[in-house]
């Protein structure tokens, strides 16, 4: 035995808490691991996992690799940046429709300004539930409602944002500081001053730049809903993948993943624009 | 009593003044600029995504409409009234929630553990080579910015119809997400047990194993619970384009006006959902103190 591996094992003996741990932690962290792992071996038989169908499955997918290079819109490349465009306008205005709508709900969601548990509670678990549900659900219920097309894209994303900003709006009201409002309320100010001039311009900067965080990650779920008939280029993705058009499908991923970088960078900069490098982990 | 002020000369504030002026002038066009710009995307925006205030003005009945006709059973009586008619599916559905869980359970665990074993290239502070880090984070990148759903499409044609196309789906998606937390935390590590390590001479296997681990350990675990939230909404919609799940069940009863099925189905989701986040909130507490809830 070499003088280093003695010491180590000195060392050991001598200090075991530190190498070994508590013995009823570490059977209790087994225990854990033995159990999330035997939950994970049955979703995978419950599910249908099974080898051959993974081998021949990812065999055709790289078949369809194959078939994408290289991607070639052919004839449809105005249909498809026309799409795009709907996409982007149905992100943009989703968002600020949603925005909109939360504000005055978030005044009602914030402890600083209701203080009464009762009205705060409801609010919220209302907020929670629309939240919960996810954007393509929601545009189910509006193509219901205002029929196929863009519009109920719109009226999809402003849905789900509406329960979004209003947590965070809520949230960011909350982290105000209340001195301002303190000053505003000496002066004789009324409760709808304190929230103008007390509150809002601390906020308002904040909400701004989750706003534009917003557009930019709405981009990615506008571009999804088409796949069911609310407009956007989800639509045309959906239809060429079902029609094995793979040099097309191909062609459309890029968009969107040009598309989804180039708004990255715009609204990112722009946030920076407004609230600073400081923004920058508010998320 | 007299207060006395003293004051600046008069050619001294009137330059005060001028400055004063000339910053909020150019302030203010600068506003309106970004207003002009602003209200012209509106415009642009509106017309692209054919925005109809007429045809909303005279549908949003329907909206309120929709949602009083999914209240009511076959019958015509409110919901609430008949439970056992209302819930008529409920042990099918609840094996489709339990399915959507299962789901998203799987689809957690191998993103995470496809994500664990990335991350570590793509961060900056030890990726073992610039060129494997650039093409890891590259191929992060692409599989969180292409939609779940996307994939999903894709897959269940590769795949066949079923929740397999649904489990990988999100396994690839939350590989992406996950990796770019984690090689975050990892970025954010004390570097100095590293160096330790490193200067006994330990290969690189092993500094992340004893150095980066046991730092970072809490972290992951932290994100991943938040991602297994994030994909059971997800997988809630992953029947929609046949990767299995609940949302089989309710497009179908929204395709086929089966009103109140559409309303149990999505009262189901929404508990469901409301349980996992509570759930979840509690144990990353339990498990990492209170603090950690984003």
């Amino acid at each position: 035995m070499t003088p280093a591996v003695q010491n180590a094992s000195v060392i050991v003996a001598k200090y075991p808490e530190l190498f070994h741990g508590s013995r009823s932690a570490r059977r209790k962290a087994f225990a854990a691991a033995s159990v999330a792992l035997a939950l994970f071996v049955f979703g995978c038989w419950y599910l249908d996992f099974s080898l051959e169908r993974l081998i021949v499955g990812t065999r055709q997918l790289g078949w369809f690799i194959l078939l994408m290079i290289p991607p070639d819109p052919g004839s449809s490349l105005p249909t498809y940046l026309h799409a795009m465009g709907e996409t982007l306008s149905i992100a943009f205005l989703g968002t600020l429709l949603g925005a909109l709508l939360a504000l005055p709900f978030s005044l009602l969601a914030a402890k600083n300004i209701i203080p009464s548990i009762f009205l705060r509670f409801p609010v919220r678990r209302f907020l929670d539930s629309i939240r919960g549900i996810d954007t393509l659900i929601w545009a189910l219920v509006w193509i219901n409602v205002v029929g196929l097309g863009p519009f109920a894209g719109v009226l999809a994303i402003a849905t789900s944002d509406f329960g979004a900003f209003g947590k965070l709006f809520s949230e960011a009201i909350e982290g105000g500081d209340h001195k301002q409002v303190e000053g505003i309320r000496a002066a004789g100010g009324s409760k709808l001053h304190e929230i103008r001039f007390g509150l809002m311009p601390q906020v308002l900067p904040v909400l701004a730049g989750q706003i534009l965080y917003y557009i930019e990650s709405n981009t990615r779920s506008a571009t999804i809903i088409g796949i069911v008939g609310a407009g956007g280029i989800g639509l045309q993705l959906a239809e060429q993948i079902r029609v094995l058009e793979w040099q097309k499908v191909s062609t459309l991923v890029l968009m969107i993943l040009i598309a989804v970088a180039v708004i990255d960078f715009i609204s990112s900069r722009l946030r920076f624009a407004i609230i600073g490098r400081a923004g920058e982990a508010r998320h | 009593m007299t207060i006395s002020l003293s004051s600046y000369p008069p050619q001294q504030i009137a330059a005060l003044e001028a400055a004063y002026d000339a910053t909020v002038a150019r302030k203010r066009l600068r506003f309106i600029a970004g207003l002009i710009v602003f209200v012209g995307l509106l415009i642009v925006a509106g017309l692209g995504a054919e925005v109809a205030p007429k045809t909303f003005v005279e549908k949003i009945g329907n909206f309120v409409g929709y949602f009083d006709r999914i209240l009511n059973l076959d019958t015509g009586k409110r919901v609430w009234t008949d439970p056992a008619e209302w819930f008529w599916g409920w042990q099918k559905w609840l094996k489709l929630l339990a399915e959507t869980l299962l789901l998203s359970y799987v689809g957690t665990g191998i993103g995470a553990v496809g994500a664990f074993c990335l991350n570590f290239f793509a961060a900056a502070n030890v990726s073992p080579h610039p060129v494997a880090r650039f093409v890891v984070r590259r191929f992060l990148e692409f599989c969180r910015t292409v939609p779940g759903i996307v994939f999903a499409l894709i897959f269940v044609i590769a795949f066949g119809l079923g929740p397999m196309a649904g489990v990988l789906a999100i396994a690839i998606h939350s590989v992406g997400a996950l990796g770019k937390l984690y090689s975050e935390q990892v970025e954010n590590i004390d570097m100095k047990p590293l160096e330790g390590v490193r200067s006994t001479g330990a290969s690189w296997m092993s500094s992340m194993r004893f150095a980066v681990l046991p730092q970072v350990m809490p972290g992951f675990a932290s994100y991943s619970l938040l991602r297994f939230e994030i994909n059971v909404r997800e997988a809630s919609v992953m029947g929609f384009v046949g990767a299995g799940g609940i949302g089989q069940e309710l497009v179908v009863a929204v395709r086929k006006f089966f009103y109140s099925d559409v309303s149990a189905i999505l009262l189901m989701i929404i508990i469901t959902i409301f349980l996992i986040d509570v759930c979840t909130g509690w144990l990353r507490g339990r498990l990492f103190g209170p603090g950690r809830r984003s």
